[in-house]
């Protein structure tokens, strides 16, 4: 029993980390239908700034993070304002090629800066330290991923809901042209929308380093878990990120603990795929996720 | 305005003559074609011959994605899957019987099985799964396929029986008779080298697929192909079936990806199945944006691009040697970087590739003559255009409206 619940914890963690990094992928999906294949290189830049800030330039942790944000959301807006502006009205084929041509870009940077050879993750937080509590270890870090998200999801909220900006970004989501129409303007609402997006990136990649403890070029692949998680969750809905990625964080990682029993069945490695393998099901029986909108496109 | 276009860019395809007879230009270019292959053959290194054939297998594979993606619109990150079922349908078949209970299978057939087998056998599999895929537009059959690649590299590196497992396994060179293309061999009097044998090989089944696809697209299909891509609506509605085209597409692009996935795992010999990643996908979906999207010198050119120019640099050492461990520019980088920054700007400003930029600068003389109207014959394919915009708005507003209702 122990071993489930110390399963079910490790699963809430993970699923925290994929719903931070699924904020980034809705927030812009939701802002402008675009589907960011950058944002798991946003995510790995931002975590080597942040670990380089802290082991090369020596600062500390919260100032490294503020570097790290400040780094990934310049790069968004100059996306923003000089690549994707320039697609508006264009194709998604054309759209999803674009991002993948900054997604290379990016992960070819950070292996040429960084080489390709581990470097450790920043982290303020004792490996070892933690709370025991009927057989079960909180570590210290996993409770600060899950009270970050929480944080983060509580800012998100209170800008939805309550602030202008906020409601501007929505009434976009909504309807462009009524939006337009009322005097909101657009282009501040897209730039805005990447650098949430971007910012998220860097927190959502010093959350996953830590969990990881060591940050290779090769880290942004862990992002595109996050793609089952929106899906699931509904590709337009940002509850429904944090949803969903707490469903398939705690799936992979009850797979992951449970799988040993039958490797004769399974073979290795099948944790990996169960969050694909769920995101598959849901595109088939319910492409628009469980909270996002249905769009209905009669022929 | 656009509409004009395409009607124009219809007709035009239909009036063009039969392909066996060509212009005198024509035959005058397929001449120095065939000339510069000789001169290459009789004069180039054994480095070059690999540079040429890994480019020759990789513009089979991008021409295999041209055809889903090029031409017929779908977004696919799956070839590296369907390449890689090529390649263990070729190893199973023709691979070496094994001497140790451990050793992967081989049935030791000949190449005249698996590598047809090869792409039949990935063909079905797209078959297989193209109608639940095909049922997603856009990123979500972008991410789909994106999940087919990490499906299979759990599979590959499971079944151990066919994949030889996370250390990979040998895979069978072509054999005709007593020539094995692994040594080399005297043919007529000539001694050909393991290169030069592969290039013999791979030259006129890159000119056949290549042939074959310009064909099919100049075909009924290759005009439904290019109808859905448009305009899916409009397709529909001049009695083009989505789903039949759709999967015609997948299943014609599964089987090139299987040939081509055959002969580069053939031409490597050894592959683990961490070959097969989402980057080699990505590297092909590169390879056809700035080659040149739905079209087939596009995707040699890409190909020629993206997997022969790091090799290219390579043999020249024009990079200083990557320091040890302190990061540095390696070909793959410097190329990498190249070509994510080259996507960007093509589609930013050309989205025909280089290829779209050759037809431009043809164009250019034939501006000043107005009788040569049809001159800018420039594939511009992924310029929306504007009805395709306000349909997109009508699905989105629409059902809102009816709910609100």
């Amino acid at each position: 029993m122990a071993y489930f619940l110390q399963l079910v914890f490790a699963g809430v963690v993970q699923g925290c980390i994929y719903a931070l990094i699924g904020l980034g992928f809705s927030i812009i999906f939701k802002a402008s239908e675009v589907i960011n294949f950058a944002q798991g290189e946003l995510l790995l830049v931002g975590a080597y700034v942040v670990s380089s800030g802290m082991f090369e330039w020596h600062l500390p942790f919260l100032l490294a993070v503020v570097l790290g944000i400040i780094v990934t959301v310049v790069i968004g807006l100059l996306f923003e304002r000089l690549v994707l502006r320039r697609m508006i009205g264009r194709p998604v084929f054309s759209i999803l090629m674009i991002t993948i041509g900054l997604d290379i870009v990016l992960r070819t940077a950070v292996s040429v800066r960084w080489a390709s050879k581990p470097i450790p993750a920043a982290s303020p937080f004792d490996i070892n330290s933690g709370i025991n509590s009927g057989g079960i270890h909180f570590g210290t870090n996993d409770l600060w991923t899950i009270a970050v998200t929480i944080i983060v999801c509580a800012a998100l909220f209170y800008f939805f809901r309550y602030t202008k900006y906020g409601l501007a970004m929505r009434a976009t989501a909504l309807d462009q042209e009524a939006a337009l129409a009322v005097g909101i303007n657009i282009r501040t609402i897209y730039a805005l929308a990447w650098s949430i997006a971007a910012g998220i990136a860097t927190i959502s990649g010093v959350f996953l380093a830590i969990d990881s403890s060591a940050i290779t070029p090769t880290f942004g692949s862990a992002a595109l878990l996050a793609f089952p998680a929106i899906i699931l969750g509904g590709l337009d809905s940002v509850s429904g990120a944090v949803v969903g990625g707490l469903l398939i964080g705690m799936t992979q990682i009850l797979t992951a603990g449970y799988e040993s029993h039958v490797t004769n069945i399974l073979g290795a490695g099948f944790h990996e795929i169960t969050p694909y393998l769920i995101m598959i099901l849901v595109l088939l029986i319910r492409p628009y996720g469980l909270f996002g909108t249905a769009k209905v496109e009669r022929i | 305005m656009s509409t004009s276009a395409t009607d124009k860019s219809a007709q035009r395809v239909d009036i063009s003559p039969p392909r066996i007879m060509g212009s005198l230009s024509h035959w005058l270019i397929v001449g120095i074609c065939l000339l510069a292959v000789i001169v290459f053959f009789s004069t180039a290194s054994e480095d070059w011959f690999t540079i040429v054939n890994y480019t020759l297998i990789a513009a089979i594979a991008a021409l295999a994605l041209n055809v889903l993606s090029g031409y017929t619109g779908q977004v696919s990150l799956g070839l590296a899957f369907f390449m890689a079922i090529g390649a263990y349908t070729a190893a199973l078949l023709g691979g070496s019987p094994p001497t140790s209970p451990l050793d992967p299978q081989g049935w030791g057939l000949s190449v005249f099985i698996w590598l047809p087998a090869a792409g039949i056998v990935a063909a079905l599999v797209g078959a297989l799964i193209g109608p639940t895929a095909l049922r997603l537009k856009g990123f979500y059959l972008g991410i789909v396929t994106l999940a087919l690649v990490f499906i299979g590299q759990y599979l590959f590196k499971n079944l151990a029986s066919i994949t030889g497992g996370s250390q990979g396994r040998t895979f069978p060179a072509p054999v005709f008779g007593d020539y094995s293309f692994t040594q080399q061999n005297d043919l007529l009097g000539i001694t050909l080298t393991s290169g030069q044998q592969y290039f013999l090989l791979l030259l006129p089944v890159l000119a056949l697929v290549s042939l074959f696809v310009g064909n099919v697209m100049r075909s009924r299909a290759g005009r439904a192909f290019r109808a859905v891509r448009d305009h899916e609506v409009g397709a529909a509605l001049l009695g083009v079936n989505l789903f039949e085209a759709k999967l015609g597409a997948f299943i014609l692009s599964s089987f090139l990806a299987g040939i081509a996935g055959a002969l580069f795992a053939s031409y490597t010999r050894y592959v683990t199945p961490t070959y097969w990643d989402l980057t080699l996908s990505i590297q092909f979906v590169a390879a056809i944006i700035v080659g040149g999207i739905a079209s087939i010198w596009g995707s040699i050119l890409g190909a020629a691009f993206v997997f022969g120019l790091p090799l290219v640099i390579d043999h020249f050492a024009l990079l200083p040697p990557a320091g040890n461990g302190t990061g540095g520019l390696t070909s793959g980088d410097l190329n990498a970087l190249i070509y994510g920054a080259l996507i960007i700007v093509f589609l930013l400003f050309e989205p025909g590739g280089v290829i779209g930029l050759i037809h431009r600068l043809q164009a250019l003389p034939n501006k000043f003559s107005l009788s040569k109207g049809e001159g800018g014959t420039s594939p511009e394919i992924i310029n929306l255009s504007p009805d395709s915009v306000s349909q997109l708005e009508l699905e989105d507003v629409a059902p809102a409206q009816r709910e609100n209702e």
